[in-house]
């Protein structure tokens, strides 16, 4: 999982596809994270991905109930067209904000 | 005449191999010339559908899964199959946000997910048995209408 700290905020940079197989890796280095570095933020990156499945909404809820205990935030950026409808589908926008970044 | 072309697969239960279930669905179904947004749909479906066969019919134990695709001119159905522990109550199982493993973090999704992308889900399933999810989709309804569209 590629990752980057800076301080209570993590940002996981997902892969180009987020499925069961890769997501159970990454939930267990991102709790490792969390815990290790007392984590209030998680910013979910997809700039890399073009293919995620209900495993990945697990991911996200999974990650949001732990820091949410702490009033933390989930937040996802660069997500496409076709990331946002998973998203939006799911109901996890109700618990996470996407970042929208301007249109260039 | 009527186009019809079908392929089978069987591949071990091992994540791993969720990736290539759904490319490999994907590229038989190119033939139909779908749109990318209907390839990400079946792909999606696909991956649920495998997923579930993996983690709840087999619990995770390596055993066979199975993907038939059929293509009836437009319609492009597709079925996974599992010979795993099947499912007790289907009813329940396919309610959104009904998961039997919240421990793991399941976003109880799956079912929901399948039924947004495709037109049609069924599921037939015996305890004991195994479980067969049989999902249907019309691909390119709207292509006639681009295609006839004179520059």
């Amino acid at each position: 999982m590629k990752y980057q700290v800076q301080e209570n905020c993590l940002t996981i940079y997902l892969p180009r596809e987020v499925d069961h197989h890769n997501a159970e890796e990454m939930k267990r280095e991102a709790d490792a994270v969390i815990d290790r570095n007392h984590i209030k933020y998680v910013i979910f990156d997809f700039d890399r991905t073009d293919f995620m499945d209900s495993s990945g909404i697990g991911v996200i809820m999974g990650r949001y109930k732990t820091i949410s205990l702490i009033g933390g935030e989930v937040w996802a950026v660069h997500a496409n067209a076709r990331i946002r409808k998973i998203l939006t589908l799911s109901g996890v926008t109700k618990i996470m904000q996407i970042y929208e970044e301007d249109e260039t | 005449m009527k186009n019809t072309n079908e392929m089978e697969i069987r591949f071990d239960s091992r994540s791993a191999n969720e990736g290539f279930a759904r490319v490999a669905v994907a590229s038989f179904m190119t033939q139909l010339n779908p749109t990318v947004e209907e390839v990400a749909d079946v792909k999606t479906a696909v991956s649920e559908a495998v997923t579930n066969a993996i983690i709840h019919g087999y619990e995770n134990e390596i055993h066979k899964v199975c993907i038939r695709c059929r293509i009836d001119d437009n319609m492009f159905t597709v079925e996974v199959s599992d010979t795993g522990k099947g499912i007790e109550n289907i009813e329940e199982a396919m309610r959104p946000m009904y998961t039997t493993k919240p421990e793991q973090d399941r976003s109880g999704m799956g079912f929901a997910f399948m039924e947004a992308f495709m037109d049609s889900v069924e599921v037939e399933s015996e305890p004991g048995k195994g479980t067969k999810v049989r999902m249907k989709k019309t691909v390119g309804k709207g292509r006639e209408i681009w295609t006839t569209q004179s520059l």
